[in-house]
C-alpha cells in the first residue's frame, strides 16, 4: 500500500469514528482538507514548489497512526534547552498531549496554554475562527492532510494587552516501534496588544523512520507583539514537514526563527501574510545539515497593506553530502505602498559533495515600495582559516570558528539566552 | 634559531624564491628589504607555512626540527608568529575570542593549562597598553572595521601575547603614519630580548629608525644579494634598489 492509500484507509477510519463525537463544522473542516489533499495527491519534483525536494521516499511508504508503545520522551526532553529557564512548557509525544511530561505552571490571569483536543471542548468558537481562515492561503497538500488527521497540538491564547513574561514551550516528541505518522497542530492567538514568546521545539529518536507532519498558525492582532523560536532536531530517519501561518494585523510584530538541524528529510513552509497597515515581520533561518541530509525551507512573505516592513536572513551550513533547498518568495500586492522587504540567504558549503539551491522571488505590484534580496553561496575563507591556524589553533578548531562567526548574526538574534545557548550547543556539538 | 638553505618556492607553478639562504640566532633582529616583487612576502608566508606556496628545494630547520614538514598551527605552538602585510577581516569571530583560543591551543601543545577568562583578560589589559588599542576594537570581530593602522597594531597585540620565539613582520609598516609607526616600534621593541629573534620585512628604511636591526639583508628576484649591518638599510635609502638589481643580474 503507498502512503496516499494508507491515508485514505486511515481517513474514513479516523473520521468515521469521530463522527458524531466532534462538532459538524470540524468534520467538514476535515473532508474538505483531505479533498483538497487527495486532488493534489504528494507533489514530485515536477511541481515547481518541490523542484529539488522529492518525497518520493514517503510516499512510497506506509505510516501507521500508532507510534506502538512510544517511549517516554523525558530524556530528550532534558537534554535539549536545559532546566535552567523558566517556561510554560506543554508536551506531546507522537501528536498526542503528554500531562506527566507538561509543566505549564502559573499563567497571567485569562492567558490559555492547554492542549488542541481539550481547547477543542472549552474555546471551540476561537478554534474554529482560525480554522475558518481563508484555507487555501498558504495552505500546503501537508498541512492540508494534517488539517484532515487535526487531533491535538498546542492551544495558546494570550488576552487583550497581557504580556506573559517567560517563553511559552511547545515540545513535539516523536518515538515510535514502527514506522509511524503524527499530525500535530499547534493554534497561537494574540489579542490586540498581547506579548509572547513562543518555543516550539520537534525531537525525537533515531531509530524507525516516522513522519512529523507539524502545523502551526500564529494570529497576532492588531499590535501584538509575537518572539517565536521553531527548533528542529528529529531523529536521522525522519520526515520532518511543517506548515507555518504568521497572520498579521495592523502595527502585529512578529518574529520568526526556524532551526533545522535534524532529519533524514526535512521541508519547513512559512506563510507570512502582514494583512494590516505598519506591520512588521522578521524571519530569521538557519539549518545546519551533514551526512545525506536534506533541508528545505519555503518562505513566503505577503505584504498586502501599506507601510509593512519585514526582513529575513536565512543562513545555512551544509557538509558532507547535505543538500538545501532556500526559497524566498515576497510579495507585494498592489496598495501595498510604502513597503519595506529585505531579505538574504546565505550559505556555507564545508564539502565539495554539499549542495545548496536558492532562489530568491520577489513580485512586486505596488510602485513606491523599497526591496532587497541577495543570496550568496560560498566556502570557508581560505585567507581566514590560515590566519588562525598560523596563531596555533588547529584546523578543525579554526573551521568550526570560522562557521560560528558566519552564523554569529543569526544566534545573536536570539532573545533567549537558554535557546541561544542550546542552539550553539547543537550546532557545534559541544557539550552543555 | 632558523636557519635557511637554498630556498625554493613556487606559487602557481612560477618559481618566487631562487635559492635564499639566511640564518637568524636567538636575540637577533635581522631586516629584509627589497623591492616589490622581490620574493619579500613569499619567504613570509611559506615560513609561516601558508599551503599555496610549494617548496621545490632546500630546507629550514628552526630549533633543530624541520621547519617546512609542520602545519601551520604545529609552527605556531613552537613559537613562530606572523605578522601580516595585510591581516585578514573575519566577520561574526570575536577578536578576543579568537586570541584566547589561539593563546590556549598553544599553551595545550605545551603541555600547560588553559589561562581561564580571569587571568586571559588580565594579560590582554596588560598587553593592550603597549600598542596603545583601543579595548573597544579588541572585542569587536577580528579586525572588522579597523583602519589599516589599527590592523597592523592588532597583529603586534597578537604577538604581544601570544610571546613568540621567532617572529617574522611582513611590512608592518606599510600604510602608517609616522606616529602608528612609532607605536608599533614601540611595541616591537618591548618584546625584543635575548630569548627572541625577528625578521623584519620591509620596504622602506624608515621602519628601521625606529627598529633598529642587528642586520639588514636585501632581497632581489628571488635571492639575498646583499647583506650588512644597519648602514646598509642607509646607503638603500640613499641609493635606491637600482645599484644592487643591476649587480644581482649575472
Amino acid at each position: 500500500m503507498s502512503a496516499i492509500d494508507s491515508f485514505r484507509h486511515q481517513f474514513l477510519e479516523h473520521s468515521g469514528r469521530r463522527l458524531g463525537q466532534e462538532a459538524p463544522w470540524l468534520s467538514l473542516v476535515r473532508r474538505a482538507a483531505f479533498e483538497r489533499f487527495l486532488d493534489r495527491g504528494f507533489p514530485t519534483t515536477n511541481d515547481e514548489d518541490w523542484r529539488f525536494t522529492s518525497v518520493a521516499p514517503l510516499a512510497s511508504m506506509e505510516f501507521s497512526l500508532d507510534a506502538g508503545n512510544p517511549v517516554q520522551g523525558s530524556s530528550l526532553l532534558k537534554a535539549h534547552l536545559g532546566n535552567d529557564w523558566k517556561r510554560h512548557e506543554i508536551v506531546f509525544i507522537n501528536g498526542r498531549f503528554s500531562p506527566e511530561l507538561s509543566a505549564i505552571g502559573a499563567l497571567p490571569s485569562g492567558v490559555v496554554v492547554q492542549s488542541l483536543a481539550s481547547a477543542l471542548e472549552s474555546h471551540p468558537e476561537d478554534v474554529e475562527a482560525v480554522l475558518s481562515l481563508n484555507p487555501a492561503e498558504g495552505a500546503t497538500v501537508f498541512s492540508d492532510l494534517n488539517r484532515a488527521f487535526l487531533t491535538d497540538g498546542a492551544f495558546v491564547m494570550v488576552p487583550e494587552g497581557v504580556v506573559v513574561e517567560h517563553p511559552i514551550h511547545i515540545v513535539h516528541v516523536s518515538s515510535a516501534k514502527r514506522p509511524a505518522v503524527s499530525h500535530p497542530h499547534h493554534i497561537v492567538l494574540l489579542e490586540r496588544g498581547a506579548e509572547a514568546r513562543l518555543v516550539e521545539s520537534y525531537l525525537g529518536e533515531d531509530g524507525p523512520s516516522y513522519f512529523t507532519n507539524a502545523a502551526a498558525e500564529i494570529v497576532a492582532a492588531s499590535g501584538a507583539k509575537i518572539d517565536h523560536y521553531r527548533i528542529q532536531r528529529e531523529g536521522e530517519s525522519t520526515f520532518h514537514i511543517g506548515s507555518e501561518r504568521l497572520l498579521q494585523a495592523a502595527g502585529a510584530a512578529v518574529q520568526n526563527h526556524s532551526f533545522s538541524l535534524g532529519a533524514r528529510i526535512a521541508r519547513v513552509d512559512i506563510h507570512g501574510l502582514l494583512d494590516g497597515e505598519g506591520a512588521d515581520l522578521t524571519l530569521n533561518g538557519l539549518y545546519v545539515v551533514k551526512g545525506t541530509q536534506h533541508v528545505d525551507h519555503h518562505t513566503v512573505i505577503d505584504h498586502s497593506k501599506p507601510h509593512g516592513t519585514s526582513r529575513e536572513l536565512y543562513k545555512g551550513v551544509l557538509d558532507d553530502a547535505a543538500s538545501g533547498v532556500f526559497n524566498g518568495r515576497i510579495i507585494v500586492r498592489p496598495g501595498a505602498q510604502k513597503t519595506n522587504a529585505q531579505q538574504s540567504n546565505k550559505n556555507l558549503l564545508l564539502s565539495e559533495e554539499a549542495l545548496v539551491n536558492t532562489n530568491p522571488q520577489l513580485e512586486i505590484e505596488a510602485d513606491d515600495v523599497k526591496c532587497a534580496h541577495g543570496a550568496t553561496i560560498g566556502q570557508l575563507d581560505k585567507d581566514a582559516l590560515f590566519y588562525l591556524r598560523s596563531r596555533g589553533i588547529g584546523r578543525e578548531e579554526a573551521m568550526r570558528i570560522l562557521t560560528r562567526g558566519f552564523i554569529a548574526d543569526v544566534s545573536e538574534r536570539i532573545r533567549i539566552a537558554a535557546v541561544r545557548d542550546a542552539m550553539r550547543r547543537f550546532v557545534f556539538a559541544e557539550a552543555a | 634559531m632558523l636557519e635557511i638553505k637554498n630556498l625554493h618556492a613556487n606559487v602557481d607553478g612560477r618559481e618566487i624564491l631562487h635559492g635564499i639562504d639566511l640564518t637568524i640566532r636567538a636575540g637577533e633582529v635581522h631586516a629584509l628589504m627589497g623591492p616589490n616583487g622581490s620574493g619579500k612576502s613569499t619567504l613570509s608566508q611559506v615560513l609561516a607555512g601558508r599551503e599555496t606556496y610549494e617548496v621545490t628545494e632546500g630546507s629550514v630547520t628552526y630549533l633543530g626540527q624541520d621547519l617546512l614538514a609542520m602545519k601551520p598551527e604545529e609552527r605556531a605552538h613552537l613559537g613562530v608568529f606572523l605578522a601580516f602585510q595585510y591581516p585578514v577581516e573575519i566577520p561574526g569571530v570575536n577578536n578576543t575570542y579568537f586570541l584566547k583560543a589561539a593563546l590556549n591551543a598553544i599553551r595545550k601543545a605545551r603541555g600547560e593549562d588553559p589561562l581561564d577568562a580571569m587571568d586571559f583578560l588580565k594579560l590582554v589589559r596588560e598587553k593592550v597598553k603597549l600598542v596603545e588599542l583601543d579595548e573597544d576594537l579588541i572585542n569587536r570581530p577580528v579586525n572588522e572595521g579597523f583602519s589599516g593602522g589599527e590592523k597592523k597594531r592588532n597583529e603586534i597585540f597578537q604577538m604581544a601575547v601570544l610571546e613568540p620565539k621567532f617572529a617574522v613582520l611582513d611590512e608592518t609598516d606599510s600604510g602608517l603614519d609616522i606616529d602608528a609607526l612609532k607605536i608599533v616600534a614601540n611595541g616591537v621593541n618591548a618584546l625584543r630580548g635575548p630569548e627572541r629573534a625577528m625578521l623584519v620585512i620591509t620596504h622602506y628604511q624608515r621602519l628601521l629608525n625606529y627598529i633598529v636591526p642587528d642586520f639588514v639583508h636585501v632581497l632581489s628576484e628571488g635571492r639575498i644579494v646583499a647583506s650588512g649591518g644597519k648602514e646598509l638599510a642607509l646607503k638603500l635609502e640613499q641609493e635606491g634598489y637600482g645599484w644592487l638589481e643591476a649587480g644581482a643580474r649575472p
